[in-house]
């Protein structure tokens, strides 16, 4: 927050500059053959040397659910199925590492942040230095990409991947999950 | 309770002990949770903590202080057999304390070679009962004051430590590293605290969940620096129940021994 101003300021005073550096993430959400599949809960973000949050990506969890349309009254049997005014946000602390360093401390949904899970299959996300995204404050240094994903019925599993930021050069990193997470993909552009 | 009370008026006879016959403890369903969420407990006396098969614990005593600091009420409490129960819904953002405090004070002393107890078994301590039952020229006489506190933390979202502020009466534990903060392979430390002051030398016990499963107790022995602090590590995630106990003589008239214990359970995540 602090350092908003100041770079505000340089952006300003500096208008040629060209702020086009980015970061592209490919996750592969693994297609899982079980019986009751559910869509894992993802949580993706920064995280700085000591392991606090620089930056919350991304974070994918059951949304709310409408209330069902005019519920008959209950005849005596199991009461009618509530609606979920919160959806899913009572399971995030399964995403333990996320909960810890970051998930606990915000008001959900967050803005940009929070989405809905995803299909199995390769999902690519890109963030940049523009001014409101998540990299606009990102000063320079060792970074850590994390990714974790719950699953119910399911595992669990945490993939992370080191780099530098900024770059010089454009550069590919990869990772790859054993079970919960198929290929992690990192572009960091300069 | 009939247990409970057999086994404080058998460790004031045996004092020093290090280990009681049977342990009472508190365990929660989870510890690490979101607002809203429903949270379940169950409180027991065995001997091994959370092993279901001798006596549920008394939890008359029991006080739930919300994160803002007031006291709130549990909800579905029942007591089985083997355990007592309560649920709890986490209505406000941060920690909770759970605890049981029961305080109590026991005579003993020989009688012509016979050990004489009192107060009898599920009656309390009266100042005049005390008068009356028991000869103020017994032999051996030994009075003793119990303060036992059980308690443990669950969390909401973010935790906050208004709750846990310490009463500055007996033995009372204090975090350093948080106690909803807890994993594998990270070193945590606590500070024991005796009437609000640290608590030096005090032997501390730590036990993993499972002991069914396992041949060996495998109990964690500790013992707390000048400051009262000690730095536990956990070898692998679970509920650990952790103990302490200390006797000295600041006991409330006519004891002249107290003893103050104080049991926790943590539950360890895996990082």
């Amino acid at each position: 927050m602090r350092h908003r101003i100041p770079f505000a300021l340089c952006a300003a005073l500096l208008p040629g500059t060209v702020l086009a550096a980015n970061l592209n993430v490919s996750i592969e959400v693994p297609r899982i053959d079980v019986a009751e599949y559910h869509r894992p809960y993802v949580a993706i973000w920064l995280e700085r040397e000591d392991k606090s949050v620089a930056a919350n990506l991304s974070v994918w969890y059951q949304q709310k659910k409408a209330a069902p349309a005019a519920a008959p009254a209950a005849m005596g049997g199991a009461p009618a199925a509530a609606p979920n005014p919160a959806g899913g946000v009572k399971w995030l602390p399964d995403l333990r590492q996320w909960w810890r360093r970051s998930g606990r401390e915000l008001q959900l949904p967050v803005d940009g942040v929070s989405g809905a899970t995803r299909a199995p299959g390769e999902h690519v996300l890109s963030f940049n230095t523009d001014k409101g995204g998540p990299l606009a404050n990102l000063p320079a240094g060792q970074y850590k990409l994390v990714v974790e994903s719950a699953r119910e019925e399911g595992g669990r599993e945490l993939i992370d991947i080191p780099f530098q930021w900024p770059v010089k050069q454009a550069q590919q990193l990869k990772a790859k999950g054993e079970r919960e997470l198929g290929a992690i993909v990192l572009d960091v552009k300069p | 309770m009939k247990i409970f009370l057999k086994t404080m008026v058998f460790a004031a006879i045996c004092l020093p002990l290090t280990a009681t016959a049977h342990k009472q403890w508190l365990a929660p369903s989870k510890t690490v949770l979101n607002v809203g969420q429903w949270v379940t407990f169950d409180a027991g006396v065995s001997t091994d903590p959370f092993v279901r098969d001798n006596n549920a614990a008394r939890v008359e005593n029991l006080v739930i202080t919300a994160p803002d600091g007031s006291v709130v009420l549990p909800e579905n409490s029942a007591t089985g057999k083997l355990r007592a129960t309560f649920d709890l819904q986490l209505q406000q953002p941060g920690t909770y304390k759970v605890s049981i405090v029961n305080s109590s004070i026991a005579a003993s002393w020989d009688d012509n070679g016979q050990t004489k107890r009192w107060p009898a078994r599920g009656t309390t301590f009266t100042a005049e009962g005390f008068a009356k039952e028991v000869p103020a020229n017994a032999k051996d006489l030994k009075v003793t004051q119990s303060i036992g506190r059980i308690e443990t933390f669950v969390t909401a979202g973010k935790p906050n430590t208004t709750a846990l502020k310490p009463t500055g009466k007996g033995l009372e534990l204090v975090q350093v590293s948080g106690f909803n903060d807890l994993y594998s392979g990270e070193p945590a430390t606590f500070q024991f605290l005796l009437d609000g002051k640290p608590a030096a030398g005090v032997e501390v016990e730590a036990i993993a969940d499972g002991t069914r499963y396992r041949n060996a107790i495998n109990e964690i022995e500790l013992k707390t620096d000048k400051d009262g602090r000690f730095t536990i590590n956990w070898a692998q995630p679970g509920l650990y129940y952790l103990s302490a106990t200390v006797s000295d003589d600041k006991a409330e008239k006519p004891a002249t021994l107290r003893r103050s214990s104080y049991t926790t359970t943590f539950e360890v995540l895996s990082p």
